[in-house]
């Protein structure tokens, strides 16, 4: 839906963007009290198809075994909503918009968008839904950012809040990561100072952006796991070339994520978002204290980690609940024995799944919404 | 260290006699709740906004998937992220005994909460001293099931070390319950030398004085 332009978005930065687009998709229906609502929000590079096909790439949702009739979010008991991040490219405003002011695509003149403003986004489309309350606030990584900014922008509009792998704050680690990235895609000759899109869908800093996803990826896998699906196995071939072909199997892999990656995903875009993520700091946004971000909470929160995520680490996840904990906040924290990486929370983990299931029930109890006691067909022990 | 495996069926005695001791409503936090059994009972049957700390991350997910409010933290450790007098009751079921420093531990529940409950092994029951005396070896009894060198409860006590400590500390003894050998629980007036010796396990509610 596109908002008229008397409501535009105000941005941290003191910008607004008019007229603000947001793409999004839902599942299942919103009961009469409207007190059923589950926002997801998505990670970096993925968008609102949830659990319905992508019809970019034709690929089912990126969440579908979590999100669905008689899944652990349940779309026959919840209204479920996921919103395209504003600055993405999934169909939101973003820097492959049109600038009002130009009739161009906005390219690099459009405005820094922050983790904050991508969930006052999606309150402008709950407030147009006449949602007052969500029953929860879901997400993994960026989307666990964005839960955790839910959380504390809007305290009495979020009664469960559920961020999985992810951190309060980026980290030099993080940050410095992210710069290589944007130093790929700038660095490609293609990328043209932002102004590509007239080159057509084969333009664009392709080699730049490929070099970004591949650098990323590494960062979403863990040692082991990239051990156990490669090692240092060769590519269609019984010994190295002593050259620089891919010969070996993780190279010819993170090259395949490269090139798939491009397109999908706008140059831009991946800056944009990427900045939004590095400045991310929700201590800073409180004097340095990130008990005082929790100051008064009531939202009910549970914290979920992996133990071989390196990206976002059960220590960041721990300072999380603990700040909670001195805010008189109401957690639950389980760190997940995986050695599938960052990654693992988009993957079918048995102990996630459980997690949510419980921690899930045991709110709609709360609210008074039916349980997965109703939906026998799910596949959780206990 | 969990002492997740000391807890067989005598150990449903003391969670309930602590039940006991928590009024309606109460805020409680149960440090070392294991798989939850005490703090379900306390959400279902006495309405307590209950949440817990647990050490071994398998007893975590197992309260956090009945829907409890339980993180992964070490009582020795973990205490002081939590502001003072935000619960009602702290409780510490069969855990003091395997806390490094149990002092702290006992000071830091009656920081955080008004009233403290501590259940723990007397190692003044009779049995132990008998086998102590008698075999002349660390005893091995039906509360105390580990070797000396495998035992995870590194800090012992009688109820008299207890209560000495709990007085040294400033806290006064509202209300002590013994499980004698026979699981019949009975008051105990502190200093009692017949409870030291009768009682194989003890509750006390503690409060600030």
């Amino acid at each position: 839906m596109t908002f008229p332009d008397d409501q535009p978005l105000v941005l941290d930065s003191g910008q607004t963007l008019a007229p603000l687009t947001l793409a999004f998709e839902t599942y299942g229906s919103l009961n009469a009290d409207k007190s059923n609502a589950i926002v997801i929000c998505h990670a970096l590079t993925l968008d609102q198809h949830v659990a319905s096909n992508n019809p970019l790439t034709g690929k089912p949702g990126w969440w579908n075994s979590m999100v669905g009739p008689g899944n652990i979010i349940d779309t026959d008991r919840f209204f479920v909503i996921c919103v395209n991040v504003v600055g993405g490219c999934g169909g939101s405003t973003g820097p492959a918009s049109i600038n009002p002011a130009t009739g161009k695509p906005w390219g690099t003149d459009f405005p820094v968008i922050t983790i904050h403003d991508m969930v006052r986004a999606q309150v402008m489309l709950i407030d147009h839904l006449g949602i007052d309350q969500l029953f929860a606030v879901i997400g993994g990584s960026m989307g666990g950012m964005q839960v955790l900014a839910w959380a504390v922008d809007y305290p009495t509009r979020v009664h469960a809040a559920i961020p999985i792998a992810t951190s309060y704050y980026h980290s030099a680690q993080n940050i410095a990561f992210h710069e290589v990235g944007r130093q790929a895609v700038m660095a490609d000759p293609d990328w043209r100072g932002g102004d590509y899109y007239d080159a057509g869908l084969d333009g664009g800093p392709r080699k730049g952006l490929a070099v970004a996803r591949m650098a990323a990826h590494i960062t979403y896998l863990s040692e082991a796991a990239l051990t156990r699906k490669f090692g240092r196995s060769l590519q269609d071939r019984e010994k190295v070339t002593y050259g620089f072909d891919a010969d070996f199997q993780v190279e010819s892999y993170l090259r395949h994520q490269g090139i798939t990656f491009v397109d999908r995903f706008d140059a831009n875009a991946y800056l944009y978002i990427t900045r939004a993520m590095d400045y991310f700091d929700l201590a800073a946004d409180h004097n340095g204290h990130l008990a005082s971000a929790f100051e008064g909470v009531q939202t009910r929160f549970c914290v979920i980690s992996f133990t071989s995520d390196w990206l976002y680490s059960t220590a960041e996840a721990r300072t999380i609940v603990k700040a909670l904990n001195a805010a008189g906040g109401n957690v639950s924290f389980v760190e997940i024995e995986s050695d599938k990486g960052h990654d693992a929370f988009l993957l079918d983990e048995p102990e996630m799944i459980a997690t949510l299931n419980g921690f899930l029930d045991a709110r709609a109890r709360d609210c008074g919404l039916p349980t997965s006691a109703a939906t026998p067909n799910i596949g959780v022990d206990g | 260290m969990s002492p997740s495996t000391d807890r067989n069926d005598r150990i449903r005695v003391d969670l309930e006699l602590i039940a006991q001791m928590i009024p309606d409503g109460a805020r409680v936090l149960d440090v070392g709740c294991g798989d939850g059994a005490l703090l379900s009972h306390l959400a279902d049957e006495k309405h307590a906004d209950a949440r817990g700390i647990e050490i071994s991350q398998a007893g975590v997910n197992a309260c956090v998937r009945k829907g409890l409010s339980v993180v992964q933290g070490d009582a020795d450790t973990d205490l002081v992220d939590y502001p003072s007098d935000g619960f009602d009751i702290v409780v510490l079921s069969q855990t003091l005994q395997a806390t490094h420093r149990p002092a702290t531990v006992l000071a830091e529940m009656l920081r955080i909460g008004k009233h403290a409950i501590v259940s723990f092994p007397n190692f003044g029951h009779w049995l132990v001293r008998w086998k102590l005396l008698t075999n002349g070896r660390m005893p091995e009894t039906g509360k105390l099931v580990h070797s000396w060198h495998s035992t995870p409860n590194i800090h012992l006590c009688t109820l008299r070390d207890f209560e000495i400590l709990a007085t040294s500390l400033g806290f006064q003894v509202d209300e002590a319950i013994g499980v004698m050998g026979d699981g019949k629980a009975k008051p105990i007036t502190p200093g009692s030398a017949l409870a030291n010796l009768r009682a194989e396990q003890a509750i006390y509610k503690l409060t600030k004085v």
